[in-house]
């Protein structure tokens, strides 16, 4: 049987027998087990979900199972993390196998309506594009009829291509994978002419093949792919935890605060930051999250804020180098927004 | 022997107690055997619905008639991304019944050439066979897979330095490209007379057997069927003037254009299933003919009767009915095995049934539907190939 089926199969059976764990609210159950399950990348996505040498994990989408960790636990390290597929990561998040789903997963309608899910955070906002080998001398995505393209089986990705194709009136040949390695090994054994996955996806893969120089990232941009992290459909106080984790992030790089400088704007007079970092007299911020009032205090401190975590992981600090763009905060002409924390 | 008294005694004394009487505990392990199946199956179905329900997830199969989305490189029949999902499973469920039969005539014939070369008095023949038994069946049948994906058929040469064969047929690692056939307007007269060719031989077989069983003598039945099957078609197509011309695949600015192709997905599943189970049958069908008893072939020869028709008239039949039963369930891994096909992106019923999965996000229906397409599969073969036993079986007198 095939390691995707026996996932699924196992994915449904604990959706048919784990009843009475999930009653309790994810909440108390992620303090009654001691740390946050969370499902990450398995395909070791430079930048968003993988794992060093070491074993130690990290990316935008890690840091924010961190920033959930050191909110709930004051422990950023309180995590254990599932690496998940495309196709397995639905049926983890349904059956309970992990307490939230930080996969750079594209929130759709459809996945928060029908696979019963709830998504409202967006840590990346992203766009699907194409790479192409620098040799075909391809300059836009409309030459690209009659080409053989290697796309992720399961993904909105695989939705948006031939929509895309089929728009544009374009022939295409679809070469299908289930795992992200295995199409990045059919692209680089030639097996197909094209690439296409999320644009920020393309930076990271470019990176790892031989020779990154000799592939080029077409201008298209084909899509809207908001990169969020989702939990299971009503259990609202555990969802606003997990929004309010990325929002806090946010709020920190507005209010200019950083993991470095977090314990000098202690004593700060600004009372929208004292609130901010739990230093307002009986506040009750936390605890109507359910949390301790230094929720986002401990965020900042252990994880950072998000542009310091964009840009260690994706940004200039990173091999990456992708630029902020869309992921700029509002007041610099990007989306990144968070709602009044008051 | 003292339980054996032991129980006749408490049988004697059933009377005392009725918890003794055998029947009557038969009865009730079977009904709390019957219970607990109820309980659970009615455990599980209203957890997966109350589940289903938190989740607000609807259960149901409408929504396979829903728009697929996505679209499907090997489909035998026309497909786009506009058909429904039932569509998209049909396109699946035919690919995984393509690589079935045509791995399953592979293998058998394969198996058979292998096993007879075992029991071959030829050394180095005898020799080669078993290597190949021994190295075939001890691998896991996904590591042939992707020794036959990855190892060989990755290593071809990229689509623009395809290898050039004769007729328009290119290899690369992107498959084979072949002509496409195009056939002309009366073509469908071929295939009506392979039809009547091959009526036609199943009649004359069925005479000739009745003459030879009334005047024994032998009629040339191999000879003329073939001339029924193959020369009939062939007359009518050169009859009609030969209506069929080729469509050569050319190279494209990525790919050929073009033709038709066999891609390395589907060849590399159906070598290494046709040449793993090969290894399996080629055991079964040596067992079998080692089964046939050495008297049989002696009482042959003793008749007279020619070693050729010794193997095909006295000692394969007899071996068959050893064959056949191991040889349905090698039938059946191998249809199984090739749900193996998600590994390397071939376009099978699991394949495509986890992308609708994934997409649709309904897993449990997706599973009973593979669950239900694999098992009727499974009992088809099954059915087809009991009978077939029964036809093979001594007839006892």
């Amino acid at each position: 049987m095939s390691k995707k089926l026996l996932s699924a199969v196992i994915g449904t059976a604990l959706l048919g027998l784990t009843a009475h764990t999930a009653s309790a609210g994810t909440l108390e159950d992620v303090k009654a087990k001691g740390f946050l399950q969370c499902g990450v990348n398995g395909s070791n996505l430079a930048g968003f979900g993988a794992q060093d040498s070491s074993g130690k994990w990290t990316g935008l989408d890690v840091d924010l199972c961190r920033a959930v960790a050191a909110a709930v636990f004051g422990d950023a390290s309180k995590v254990k993390y599932t690496p998940l597929s495309a196709k397995d990561r639905f049926p983890a998040l349904q059956s309970g196998e992990i307490d939230m789903l930080a996969r750079n997963t594209t929130w759709t309608i459809n996945r928060d309506t029908a696979l019963g899910f709830d998504f409202r955070a967006v840590n990346y906002y992203d766009g699907q594009g194409f790479m192409v080998p620098k040799k075909l001398n391809v300059k836009s995505a409309l030459e690209l009829s009659g080409a053989a393209v290697c796309v992720q089986s399961g993904t909105t990705t695989e939705l948006n291509l031939a929509d895309y194709f089929k728009a544009n009136n374009l022939q295409y040949n679809p070469v299908v994978f289930e795992k992200q390695e295995e199409v990045d090994a059919a692209y680089q054994a030639g097996r197909c002419d094209v690439y296409t996955t999320d644009q920020s996806g393309l930076y990271s893969i470019r990176l790892s093949l031989a020779n990154p120089a000799d592939h080029v990232i077409l201008p298209e941009i084909i899509s809207k792919e908001p990169l969020g992290p989702a939990v299971r459909a009503n259990d609202s106080k555990w969802f606003d935890i997990v929004s309010w984790a990325h929002y806090a992030m946010v709020a920190g790089e507005e209010f200019g605060v950083t993991s470095a400088n977090v314990d000098e704007k202690l004593k700060t007079d600004n009372p929208d930051l004292k609130r901010f970092l739990g230093e307002e007299k009986d506040q009750h911020i936390g605890k109507d999250l359910g949390l301790d009032e230094k929720w986002a205090y401990n965020i900042i401190k252990q994880v950072g804020n998000y542009g310091e975590s964009f840009n260690r992981n994706v940004g200039e600090g990173s091999p990456l180098k992708i630029a902020r763009g869309l992921n700029a905060l509002w007041t610099k002409g990007g989306l990144q927004y968070a709602p009044p924390i008051r | 022997m003292a339980t054996s008294t032991a129980v006749r005694d408490d049988g004697g004394r059933s009377k005392s107690s009725i918890l003794y009487n055998p029947v009557l505990r038969q009865i009730i392990y079977q009904v709390l055997t019957c219970i607990i199946i109820a309980w659970l199956i009615w455990y599980a179905a209203s957890n997966v619905a109350e589940n289903l329900a938190r989740a607000n997830m609807t259960a149901g199969f409408g929504f396979l008639n829903g728009r697929a989305g996505f679209d499907i490189a090997q489909s035998a029949i026309p497909y786009s991304s506009d058909s429904p999902f039932t569509r998209a499973l049909l396109v699946g469920f035919i690919n995984t019944i393509i690589i079935a039969v045509c791995g399953i005539i592979t293998a058998t014939i394969v198996g058979l050439l292998v096993g007879i070369g075992r029991l071959s008095s030829n050394w180095l023949i005898a020799k080669l066979c078993t290597v190949y038994v021994e190295v075939f069946r001890n691998i896991p049948p996904l590591l042939v897979i992707f020794f036959w994906y990855k190892g060989v058929l990755s290593l071809l040469p990229d689509v623009r330095e395809s290898l050039s064969l004769p007729l328009s047929v290119f290899v690369s690692n992107r498959g084979i490209f072949m002509p496409a056939p195009i056939f002309g307007e009366r073509f469908w007269i071929v295939p009506v007379a392979l039809v009547v060719g091959i009526i036609g031989a199943l009649v004359y077989r069925r005479i000739a057997l009745k003459k030879q069983m009334a005047t024994g003598k032998a009629s040339p039945i191999l000879l003329v069927s073939l001339l029924l099957i193959i020369g009939l078609p062939l007359l009518a197509f050169i009859a009609i003037g030969a209506p069929v011309t080729f469509d050569p695949p050319v190279l494209g600015k990525f790919n050929m254009r073009g033709g038709t192709v066999v891609g390395p997905e589907f060849l590399s599943l159906y070598m290494a299933l046709s040449f793993y189970t090969a290894a399996f049958i080629a055991e079964i069908v040596r067992a079998g003919i080692k089964g046939v008893s050495k008297g049989q072939s002696e009482a042959a020869a003793a008749l007279g009767i020619r070693p050729g028709l010794t193997t095909r008239l006295i000692i394969l039949p007899q071996a068959l009915r050893i064959i056949i039963p191991p040889l349905t369930s090698q039938y059946l891994n191998l249809t199984k095995n090739s749900s193996l096909a998600v590994a390397i992106g071939f376009a099978d019923l699991v394949a495509v049934g986890g992308t609708i999965l994934n997409q649709s996000g309904h897993s449990i229906e997706i599973i009973a539907i593979w669950m239900g397409v694999y098992v009727t599969i499974s009992l088809a073969t099954s059915l087809f190939m009991n009978w077939f036993n029964t036809k093979m079986a001594l007839v006892e007198r």
